[in-house]
């Protein structure tokens, strides 16, 4: 703490930067961590460019010493911090490790360095970068910075992180200054710091503000967290609603108890691994977009195999249930057993693009892309679907066929091509599910049991032979699951809801909506 | 009719020439049973234990195997069922008549294995790290114990270096391998002088995938007061949906750094690690460390799972702390062995006591005089971005394993040692 203050007071103070020397990268990068810290604020204290790219280069891992000597490796080539110039790395070179005190210390003496800076971005992250810790060896830098801010945005957020600083002060009316500026500050951190406050306020007129505060911050928190929650719940719902849409068609509409449906989705996630591959042997550069062609890819596998399945073993077994549940049972078996001989038993490793990856922020709730992404997806392909059902002629014909497979044959549709498409555009939405799975959980080959029970819990839920109702069962379940986890646990969750649907299946065994009409028990 | 009983007594006669035929060839060769499953959840960790003591079996054949026989593999798989587990151990005991069995995982599977054992009085050689409290004659753990692994990473965390966490969440796996830790640390933790309050305890079930919730709700422990860390015990494939969340809900690792038990080399393969970096897990050897040994034992891996065709090792051989364990554990008896000159349960169990062996984590690892766990270092690694670790704090050396936990009401008066007997 007390080398901090020396280090900004020494930073205001500075007025010729000195360059970086050899002995003082060495001494950052290598050693105990107290000792590391020391002298990284030294050379903060009065640092030149050359310091900042080490720093940089120390916080991005690309820093390795070799005999005595410090050097910075980008792109697998070596070049001295001191000089720049360029360097061979020796083979036996050591990378340097930084825990995470050490990484805290660096990004904090990264924004220092930078809160300075000409770019208005710059400047923005390091103040969130010093907002987070508050302490009070940061004041004089920060008054400097609010008295210099010209970005109206900016010097709000100096402000409050100087509100945050000043909190602790021991003049009360600054306290007090401090305890409403912060109401403006609806971060975690300032509760986090509130609560602090509060337990160590002795001046009753500051602790009423503080508490004042403290009530709207969390006033205002709480609305961020139930809209977590109800986010995460419509996420969880739109991956039950790919994971049941292709089952809706091929046990809603046909009546194929296809135990393999999980397998199908994990053949799609398969696939999107396989294009995950090529993409980065043969296209690195386009890396980033290899999901968007992953995704015909996952469709078109999952509706090949969907067809062979049908041809090959479920077109003889039309209206005997049992037996059609034991040979696609038999068949998820051997699907899974032939993806760990070609794969491999371990999970194999899918990444999400970089435009998946974080989250966008609002306010105190970050909500992750992928999943975002994910639910945008469901209801693009649930679009397509109904579309392909109710608008187009293999649709009808689906249609037709479910409802009187002789009545249809009399009327010259092929009932038996009929059914393969039916069945492997089924499959092919499973493999659309099976690539969206890939972007939030696991692939390896027993991806599909997971959630084959969800799936046919949500068809079953929702009413055989209704897309509607697969729709709002799945997001209905996805909300309530979410809902009752936050309150009572992931474990009790899951048994509540389970409890929940043998009720309601009990009670109304036709599920939430009824095909209505004559055709209904045909 | 005629044709089919031809049939069968074929059959029969095929299967009983088969099982005859390993007890002809007894002789000159010692059985040796693995037990690791080759399907089901837990195939994803067991998977590389089985090659790994098939490896060490090799290795010790080439140079002329035990007692101048050679060693002969019986590989079962319980498929991840835990009564089958109990099955398949009656199955190579009775049948197989192996002299030493190498396998388990969960230890609810262990757990399973033990009465058979015990009756049988065969030899289990368990290798990974669990909870504690058990301590059975027949049994050799060499993986770690609480202390030799939990309690040093809590105590890194509560260090100036790991941050000073004032808060903790305690999140695992609903079975009795978390419970039992959680249960532990938490004494430990009361100890400390950390209260209640600033404790949070979670579960999830086996395979659980979605974490949005329970990240929410540590984000939200965590802006309730001072410094938070996170104590994971989650096990098997949810580690990956957890990680994935955590890295896209923006959790940094200086933040609120994650420590898991459960999470190695092995697990992190199906997960980018970038948004990882930083987070912790506590073992007693890491593919990363380096030394001698552990270069020659990782070479070696790397091209026995070439030869073998190990999907996955073949192209991105990565070793991680059981299969070191199990290593160990296979050179260990083959060591016992030759000391006692039998493959006899009770001589091998008294000629293992005290035995040695150079490990790949660079210091030897010796087996207790009595309580059967070995004396193994801790260390701490950050995860890096190619998913293997750093190593940022351990001990100056191999520490004594506690199987009874002290933070344990009732544990003081539990002996360090098997009671001895036999329970035939």
């Amino acid at each position: 703490m007390i080398h901090r203050f020396l280090l900004l007071f020494a930073l205001l103070a500075a007025s010729g930067a000195h360059a970086l020397t050899a002995e003082e990268a060495k001494a950052i990068a290598v050693g105990e961590s107290d000792d590391r810290i020391a002298a990284l604020n030294k050379a903060v204290a009065n640092a030149d460019d050359r310091t900042a790219a080490f720093l940089q280069a120390l916080s991005d891992d690309a820093v390795k010493t070799a005999g005595g000597k410090v050097l910075v490796v980008k792109d697998g080539k070596g070049s001295d911090p001191v000089t720049g110039a360029e360097v061979t790395v020796p083979a036996d070179a050591e990378d340097v490790i930084n825990n995470n005190r050490m990484r805290g210390e660096l990004d904090t003496a990264l924004a220092a360095l930078k809160l300075f800076s000409k770019d208005a971005r710059l400047r923005a992250a390091a103040v969130a970068e010093l907002q987070k810790e508050p302490d009070e060896a940061k004041l004089p830098l920060l008054e400097k910075a609010y008295a210099a801010e010209t970005d109206p945005a900016i010097k709000e957020r100096l402000g409050l992180a100087r509100a945050a600083v000043l909190i602790a002060s021991s003049d009360k009316a600054k306290r007090l200054d401090a305890a409403r500026l912060l109401a403006d500050s609806r971060s975690p951190a300032t509760r986090s710091l509130l609560l602090e406050r509060v337990k160590q306020e002795t001046d009753p007129d500051v602790q009423a503000a503080l508490q004042a505060t403290l009530r709207g911050v969390e006033g205002s928190l709480v609305w961020g967290e139930r809209a977590a929650a109800v986010f995460s719940g419509i996420s969880l719902g739109s991956i039950l609603l790919l994971v049941a849409l292709g089952l809706a068609i091929t046990y809603g509409l046909m009546g194929v108890i296809n135990m393999a449906h999980g397998e199908l989705m994990m053949i799609g996630a398969y696939a999107t691994y396989v294009v995950q591959g090529l993409f980065r042997t043969y296209l690195p550069g386009a890396f980033d977009w290899y999901l968007v062609a992953a995704v015909p890819v996952a469709f078109l596998a999952s509706a090949l195999m969907g067809a062979v399945l049908e041809r090959g073993v479920i077109r003889f077994l039309y209206g005997r249930p049992l037996e059609t549940l034991l040979a696609t049972w038999g068949i998820s078996l051997m699907l899974m057993q032939l993806v760990r001989s070609v794969f491999g038993a371990q999970n194999v490793g899918v990444e999400n693009p970089s435009w998946m990856s974080g989250g966008l922020v609002i306010g105190n709730l970050q909500l992750p892309w992928n999943r975002i992404v994910i639910i945008g997806f469901a209801f693009a392909v649930l679009a397509a679907m109904s579309l392909l059902i109710a608008r187009t002629r293999l649709g009808l014909f689906v249609r037709g066929v479910t409802q009187n497979r002789p009545i249809a044959a009399c009327m010259g549709v092929n009932t038996a091509r009929v059914d393969t498409y039916a069945f492997a555009l089924g499959s092919g939405i499973a493999g659309l599910a099976g690539c969206a799975l890939s972007q939030v959980g696991n692939v390896g080959p027993d991806l599909g049991q997971a959630y084959i029970v969800d799936a046919f819990m949500v068809v079953v839920l929702g009413g055989v032979g209704q897309l509607a109702g697969t729709v709002y069962a799945a997001l209905g379940l996805g909300i309530l699951n979410k809902f009752i986890e936050g309150w009572a646990g992931a474990v009790l969750a899951k048994i509540a809801v389970l409890v929940l649907i043998v009720v309601f299946i009990q009670k109304r065994p036709q599920g939430l909506f009824a095909v209505k009409g004559r055709s209904a028990e045909a | 009719m005629q044709r089919r009983f031809t049939l069968q007594a074929l059959a029969a006669a095929v299967a009983l020439a088969t099982a005859g035929l390993p007890a002809f060839a007894a002789d000159d060769t010692i059985k040796v049973g693995i037990l690791h499953s080759l399907s089901g959840t837990m195939a994803i960790s067991e998977t590389v234990l089985k090659d790994t003591a098939l490896m060490a079996i090799d290795e010790i054949n080439a140079k002329g195997g035990v007692l101048g026989k050679k060693l002969e593999p019986v590989v079962v798989d319980p498929a991840s069922n835990w009564p089958l587990f109990a099955e398949k151990t009656k199955q190579l005991l009775t049948q197989d008549k192996v002299a030493v069995i190498f396998g388990c995982w969960t230890s609810v599977s262990r757990k399973s294995v033990l009465p058979v054992v015990e009756e049988l009085n065969g030899l289990l050689f368990y290798p990974v790290q669990y909870e504690g409290e058990e301590l059975s004659k027949n049994v050799f753990y060499t993986g770690a114990a609480p202390n030799q692994q939990a309690i040093p990473a809590v105590e890194y965390l509560m260090s100036k270096d790991g941050g000073g966490a004032k808060r903790f969440v305690l999140l695992g796996t609903d079975y009795v391998y978390p419970r039992t830790t959680n249960k532990i640390l938490r004494a430990f933790l009361h100890s400390k002088g950390i209260a209640d309050a600033d404790i949070m305890e979670e579960y999830t079930p086996f395979g659980h995938s979605d974490y949005q919730t329970i990240i929410a709700k540590i984000k939200k422990f965590s802006s309730e007061g001072k410094k938070t860390a996170v104590i994971s015990t989650i096990n098997g494939d949810s580690n990956v949906p957890f990680y994935k969340e955590l890295g896209n809900a923006g959790l940094k690792a200086k933040d609120v750094p994650v420590v898991a038990f459960s999470v190695g080399e092995e697990e992190l393969r199906g997960v980018d690690t970038k948004p990882l970096v930083g987070h912790l897990a506590a073992w007693n050897y890491f593919m990363s460390v380096k030394n001698p040994t552990n270069d020659e034992f990782t070479k070696k891996w790397a091209a026995y799972a070439k030869a073998k065709n190990i999907p996955g090792h073949k192209d991105k051989p990565l070793t991680n702390d059981p299969m070191e364990a199990t290593y160990i554990g296979v050179h260990m008896w083959a060591q016992a062995v030759e000391k006692a000159k039998s493959t006899d349960t009770d001589k091998v169990i008294a000629a293992m006591a005290g035995q040695k062996f150079k490990a790949p984590s660079g210091f030897t690892a010796e087996m207790d005089m009595k309580n059967h766990h070995l004396h193994k270092p801790v260390f701490i690694g950050e995860v890096k971005s190619d998913g293997q670790f750093n190593v940022v704090w351990k001990t100056p050396g191999p520490v004594k394993a506690k199987p009874w936990s002290p933070f344990i009401e009732g544990n003081d008066k539990k002996k360090d040692e098997p009671d001895g007997k036999s329970k035939v």
